[in-house]
C-alpha cells in the first residue's frame, strides 16, 4: 500500500513537472578558457529519457560528429526526432576565450523537463563540452553549472593541424587563435578509453616548427570547468 | 559492516519483547493466543554507483561508509590516518573500513568487489535501520591506482532528506593523501603502469598533509624519469558517483 502511495505521488510530480513548469527561460553560456575556442553551441530543452551522451558508454556517431568536427546537424536531427526544444548556434559561430552567448527558450504546451548543451573545443581532436540532462528549474532565480571538458574516446589525441574534421579522420580541423604550430610528430596514440570520459587535457609543447605536437602547451592547455551555463527562469 | 550487529540487536529486540509479553500474561484468563510478531523495524536501502571517468586511471575497490557528523575519513589540510594513507598508496580499503567500523558515528560500511576500471562503474548497496537516516551522510574513498599516492570519493555527503526513489549524482575530485612523494616510477605504483609497491608507511611527500592533487606530469611531458605516459593524465572530476535510494 506504501509502495503504491509512493508511486501515485511521483506519478503527481512528473505530471505536474510537465505541465505546470515555469517554461520560459534564459541560457547563458561563458567560455571560461584562456585559449580554447567553441564550435557552435546545441542548446535543448528535450524530454524525460533522453540525453545526447552519457559519460562511460560509447559516444553516439551523431555526437562523435560534434565532437571531432563540430558538426550538430546529426544531434539536432536526434533532438527534433523527440520533439525538443532547439536552439543551433546562439553564439553565431565560434565562441572565443572569454565571450558569451546567449539564447531564450520556451518550452510551454512541451514535455521537455531536462536541458543540454553541447559543443566541441578547438584545437581539440575530439574533446567537447556538455551540460547534460539536468532538470530545468521551475523556480525563479538564477542557477549556475560549470562544465567539464569531455573526451569523446573516438579519436586519437593526436594533436597534429591537419583539417581533418570529419568522423573518423584524423587530426585537429583548426586553431581559430592561429597560435598552434606545425610539424609535430603526434602526441598521442588511442585513448585508453575508447567511452566518453573526463579529457586528460592537452599536452602540447613549445616547438612551433617540430615535437610532438601542434599545440603550445602555454597556449591550449585548460583546467576544468571551461564552461559556464547560467540558466535564469523569471 | 555493521549490518551483522543490527541484525543480532533485532533478534535480541524480539525476544526480550516476547518474554515480557509472557510474563505480564494473567493465570485466570484463558490461554493467551500468541502474540503477534512485532514488526520488522523499517529498513532503509542505498545503492552506491561509482563510475570512472578518467582515461587510465583504474580505481581500486571502493570504500562506501554511512556516517553520522563528527567522522569523516579525511580533512583537506589534515594528515591522512594510517587507513587512508593504505588505501591511497596501495589500493586496500580493509584498514581504512575498520577505522570507520571502530568509530561510534559511523552507521554501516561496504566494500566494493573488485578495481573499477575507465568507464566502468561499480555498484555498492547500504542498508541501514531507518529510524539512522536523520543526519545520514555518506563518504566515498578510491584510489587512482596509476600514481603514488592519488585517492577521490565523496567527503560527508548529506542523504537523510532522500525519499525512496531519489536519485543524487555528485562528481569527485582528485586529492593526493601526503603520504608518499610523487615520483611517478613504476616501483613505487601499484597500477598496471608500474605493479610496484603500493603502501609503504614511510611519509615523504612535501607536507603530510591531504590537499587537491596537481596531476601527473608523465615523461611525454618532459618528466624524463617517469614511467607514466600522457595517456595517465587526469583532470577532475576523476569520479561519478550515484547514490539512489531504493528503499
Amino acid at each position: 500500500m506504501k509502495a503504491m502511495i509512493n508511486a501515485a505521488l511521483i506519478l503527481a510530480s512528473l505530471t505536474g513537472g510537465n505541465f505546470a513548469s515555469a517554461a520560459d527561460f534564459s541560457v547563458r553560456i561563458t567560455n571560461l578558457t584562456n585559449g580554447i575556442w567553441f564550435t557552435p553551441f546545441v542548446v535543448a530543452a528535450h524530454p524525460d529519457g533522453t540525453s545526447l551522451f552519457t559519460a562511460g558508454q560509447p559516444a553516439s556517431a551523431n555526437l562523435q560528429a560534434m565532437a571531432e568536427g563540430g558538426d550538430i546537424s546529426g544531434l539536432v536531427a536526434d533532438l527534433q526526432a523527440v520533439g525538443a526544444t532547439i536552439s543551433e548556434n546562439p553564439a553565431g559561430g565560434l565562441l572565443p576565450p572569454a565571450m558569451s552567448a546567449d539564447v531564450d527558450l520556451n518550452t510551454d504546451g512541451t514535455s521537455n523537463v531536462l536541458l543540454s548543451v553541447a559543443a566541441m573545443l578547438l584545437p581539440t581532436n575530439d574533446a567537447f563540452t556538455g551540460l547534460n540532462s539536468i532538470t530545468i528549474p521551475t523556480n525563479p532565480g538564477t542557477y549556475t553549472f560549470d562544465l567539464p571538458a569531455y573526451d569523446a574516446g573516438t579519436e586519437a589525441n593526436d594533436e597534429m593541424i591537419t583539417g581533418g574534421g570529419a568522423p573518423g579522420a584524423a587530426g585537429i580541423p583548426a586553431d581559430p587563435g592561429g597560435l598552434a604550430g606545425t610539424g609535430g610528430s603526434g602526441a598521442a596514440a588511442a585513448d585508453a578509453n575508447s567511452n566518453v570520459h573526463i579529457h586528460r587535457n592537452t599536452l602540447g609543447d613549445t616547438d612551433a616548427a617540430g615535437g610532438a605536437s601542434d599545440l603550445d602547451s602555454r597556449v591550449h592547455r585548460w583546467l576544468n570547468p571551461v564552461v559556464r551555463v547560467v540558466v535564469t527562469v523569471q | 559492516m555493521n549490518f551483522p550487529f543490527q541484525k543480532a540487536l533485532r533478534l535480541l529486540l524480539l525476544v526480550s519483547g516476547s518474554y515480557l509479553l509472557s510474563a505480564c500474561s494473567d493465570n485466570d484468563a484463558p490461554p493467551p493466543s500468541p502474540p503477534p510478531p512485532p514488526p520488522p523495524p523499517a529498513m532503509a536501502s542505498f545503492d552506491v554507483t561509482v563510475t570512472n571517468l578518467t582515461n587510465a586511471q583504474p580505481l581500486s575497490p571502493v570504500a562506501v561508509i554511512a556516517h553520522q557528523d563528527g567522522y569523516a575519513f579525511f580533512s583537506v589540510g589534515s594528515p591522512a590516518t594510517a587507513g587512508l594513507e593504505e588505501m591511497a598508496e596501495g589500493g586496500d580499503n580493509s584498514a581504512l573500513l575498520a577505522e570507520a567500523d571502530a568509530d561510534a558515528m559511523v552507521i554501516a560500511t561496504g566494500s566494493g568487489a573488485a578495481p573499477i576500471g575507465p568507464a566502468a562503474s561499480e555498484t555498492v548497496t547500504i542498508e541501514l535501520l531507518d529510524r539512522e537516516r536523520p543526519g545520514l551522510r555518506f563518504s566515498v574513498g578510491t584510489m587512482l591506482v596509476n600514481t603514488n599516492d592519488a585517492f577521490t570519493g565523496l567527503n560527508a555527503m548529506q542523504v537523510e532528506t532522500m525519499a525512496v526513489g531519489d536519485v543524487l549524482t555528485i562528481q569527485g575530485i582528485a586529492y593526493d593523501a601526503g603520504t608518499e612523494a610523487d615520483s611517478e616510477l613504476a616501483t613505487d605504483i601499484p597500477g598496471p603502469a608500474g605493479s610496484g609497491e603500493g603502501f609503504n608507511a614511510a611519509r615523504d611527500d612535501q607536507a603530510d598533509q591531504v590537499a587537491m592533487h596537481a596531476g601527473v606530469v608523465s615523461r611525454d611531458d618532459g618528466f624524463a624519469a617517469s614511467d607514466l605516459t600522457e595517456q595517465h593524465r587526469f583532470d577532475n572530476p576523476v569520479v561519478q558517483v550515484r547514490i539512489s535510494r531504493t528503499d
